[in-house]
């Protein structure tokens, strides 16, 4: 404990202490951001500058020796006149709507449920939430196991309850059913993520709002229409933010699941990319269909965020 | 940052025991498909693919065992030319007619994701708290345009940056290398690192560190002495969701490694029996992959939401 007198000589030299240890403030400040940023130049930009280079190219990766040539917007006329290109983007734009829409609405009516609050409610949730934290890849590998027909649990479990045949259907080898399948997985492991972003918002609902409702004899219908929907709204957004991101770039747990098939049903954009990439080596080609889809993400989370701020507003 | 524990007049006893009964029932079907791997993994191979499937097996470590080890089938005259089995295990693979080959590559692959994983934490995690520690307290130009390129960094499809990445890895002899991974790791992570580290920075006090500067301390040695010891909790906490990116990839890793620095995802879907997967094996990796996530979810239960939504709700 020091003395009101020692704590007055500690302050008494003035001297411009908030500039000792040789640096200034903005010295610091950017030695300290600095690291950062030249790694996310080094490692994000000047590969996104690269690929733009490439994209203009007839560049492969598997004969690095071959001539280089330019080929102007060749690349891009090709991938938007592919119907292959098409088919994927319809097939990403099934898989992020209806994943999303089953997620917000299992994960919204679970955190309306667990914000009753009843006894183990937190014991629950943690349970709940475990999905999420896995690896996709992984995830996407153990239920290949889980959906097959005969020997997997998915389809003896529905069987069991439906009474039919386990053996009758078949999730990940129907070009009927696959795209289901990976929604399906998709929804097991990510409603809990919605869940809990859902669960934030209705926790930040004070309470008294429900109060003076209540003290109005607005039913119970009217409160979540006028109170818990609008106020929430904001949170919901961000959920569909993020995970509209996240399934547009979905690779690891659908390649592992079905890996686009059967056939090309469940070939997702980022499994297209992969295979003109990595297994036809076109890099010149994929390098512009790397672009097209990172300028739709950005471009579309852009026009969201500021939706996102209008919402916030109100 | 207090819960604000609201209800419409507290609901009543009967609609949360309503709620209760379809919130555990949502959570037991949600965590059975996890079980039924656990289960898998005590499972023989021959167990596993039974039909119908089988809920009670005679337990047996054969998936681990054969996690480990490579074998080789042998004919019984072989088998019996040789000496007794030494070890139980050795015991378990003889009574299947094979005999061990060697250890398996689980072991090395376990250590690269260890290895990655902690070495691109470590980095992350630096350079994430002292540039969140810039942005939070100093006026930095244009900071708002800076954070949101190290956010947007985050929405590239990580299949469209891998493309130049390998090209770049292959020209500098970084492919298939620890070094390499523990940088694109660090890179992928920092974003994350900064984002969630500012808003824990954002919390403590200002007024802790222009106190320790009136005393005498420099800016360094405020940040060094009264800031960091501050924000161990948050880094902690940002520290295992970098753990857990990095050990949970694998779009990177199955593109750019393929032996010295390959990590367990793209490992596991490859251990492969006699006639495809060996179900057991797989699911007793994925058992040891998942237990550290699991014991990280239960630590990080209180920031989890901050750490998957880059900050943006912080409860």
């Amino acid at each position: 404990m020091s003395t009101l007198a020692e704590r007055a000589d500690a302050r008494a030299p003035r001297r411009p202490v908030f500039r000792l240890g040789g640096m200034s403030d903005r010295a610091i400040a950017w030695l300290f951001i600095m690291p950062s940023v030249l790694l996310l130049l080094a490692i994000n930009i000047f590969p996104l500058l690269w690929t733009i280079q490439l994209s203009f190219t007839n560049y492969r990766a598997n004969r690095p020796n071959a001539p280089l040539r330019y080929v102007g917007l060749d690349n891009y006329r090709d991938i938007l006149t592919d119907p292959d290109v098409w088919h994927a983007m319809q097939a990403t734009a099934h898989f992020v709507l209806w994943s999303i829409v089953l997620e917000m609405l299992i994960g919204f009516g679970l955190a309306l449920l667990i914000n009753r609050r009843f006894r183990g409610h937190s014991f629950w949730t943690t349970m709940i939430l475990l999905p999420m934290m896995l690896s996709p890849a992984v995830v996407g590998n153990f239920w290949t196991f889980l959906l097959q027909p005969q020997i997997g649990l998915f389809n003896s479990a529905v069987a069991f309850v439906t009474g039919t045949d386990p053996s009758s259907f078949q999730m990940i080898g129907d070009v009927a059913l696959a795209p289901w399948a990976i929604i399906m997985v998709d929804v097991w492991m990510w409603t809990p993520y919605v869940m809990l972003i859902c669960l934030a918002g209705l926790r930040s609902i004070p309470d008294y709002i429900y109060e003076a409702a209540e003290v109005d004899r607005a039913s119970p219908w009217r409160q979540f229409c006028s109170i818990t929907l609008p106020m929430v709204m904001p949170f919901l957004m961000l959920a569909i933010l993020f995970r509209a991101i996240e399934n547009f770039k979905m690779f690891d747990m659908v390649n592992l699941l079905t890996s686009g098939g059967p056939g090309s049903t469940t070939e997702l954009a980022s499994i297209t990319l992969k295979r003109e990439a990595f297994e036809k080596w076109r890099t010149g080609y994929s390098s512009a269909l790397a672009i097209i889809l990172f300028v739709s993400v950005f471009g579309a989370a852009n026009i969201y965020v500021r939706a996102l701020d209008r919402v916030k507003q109100r | 940052m207090s819960i604000v524990t609201h209800s419409v007049a507290e609901p009543s006893s009967l609609s949360k025991t309503i709620g209760g009964i379809i919130v555990a029932t949502y959570a037991i079907i949600a965590i059975l498909p996890l079980l039924w791997i656990f289960l898998t993994s005590f499972k023989t191979p021959t167990d596993s693919i039974s039909y119908p499937p089988k809920i009670i097996s005679e337990p047996s470590v054969e998936g681990y065992v054969n996690l480990f080890t490579t074998r080789t089938r042998q004919t019984p005259e072989f088998l019996a030319s040789l000496p007794p089995p030494q070890t139980w295990y050795e015991r378990l693979v003889r009574s299947r007619n094979m005999v061990i080959a060697g250890p398996s590559k689980v072991v090395p692959r376990f250590i690269n994701s260890m290895v990655i994983g902690f070495g691109s934490t470590f980095l992350a995690v630096c350079l994430g708290t002292i540039a969140a520690y810039a942005f939070s307290r100093f006026r930095v130009p244009l900071a708002d345009d800076l954070l949101f390129f190290i956010l947007s960094t985050r929405m590239m499809p990580p299949i469209a940056v891998a493309i130049p990445i390998y090209l770049m890895f292959r020209n500098l002899g970084l492919t298939d290398t620890k070094i390499g991974m523990i940088l694109l790791y660090t890179a992928v992570n920092v974003s994350l690192a900064v984002w969630l580290l500012k808003g824990f920075i954002d919390e403590i006090p200002r007024e802790y560190e222009e106190a320790a500067m009136v005393d005498g301390y420099s800016r360094l040695q405020a940040f060094f002495k009264v800031v960091l010891p501050q924000a161990t909790t948050g880094i902690a906490a940002t520290a295992i969701f970098c753990l857990i990116f990095a050990w949970n990839e694998y779009a990177f890793a199955v593109l750019l490694t393929s032996g010295d620095a390959q990590t367990m995802p793209p490992f596991i879907p490859f251990i492969i029996g006699e006639g495809g997967q060996d179900w057991p094996a797989v699911a007793a990796a994925t058992t040891l992959f998942f237990l550290p996530i699991l014991l990280f979810t239960i630590l990080l239960r209180r920031h989890l939401l901050r750490g998957i939504t880059f900050g943006a709700v912080r409860k």
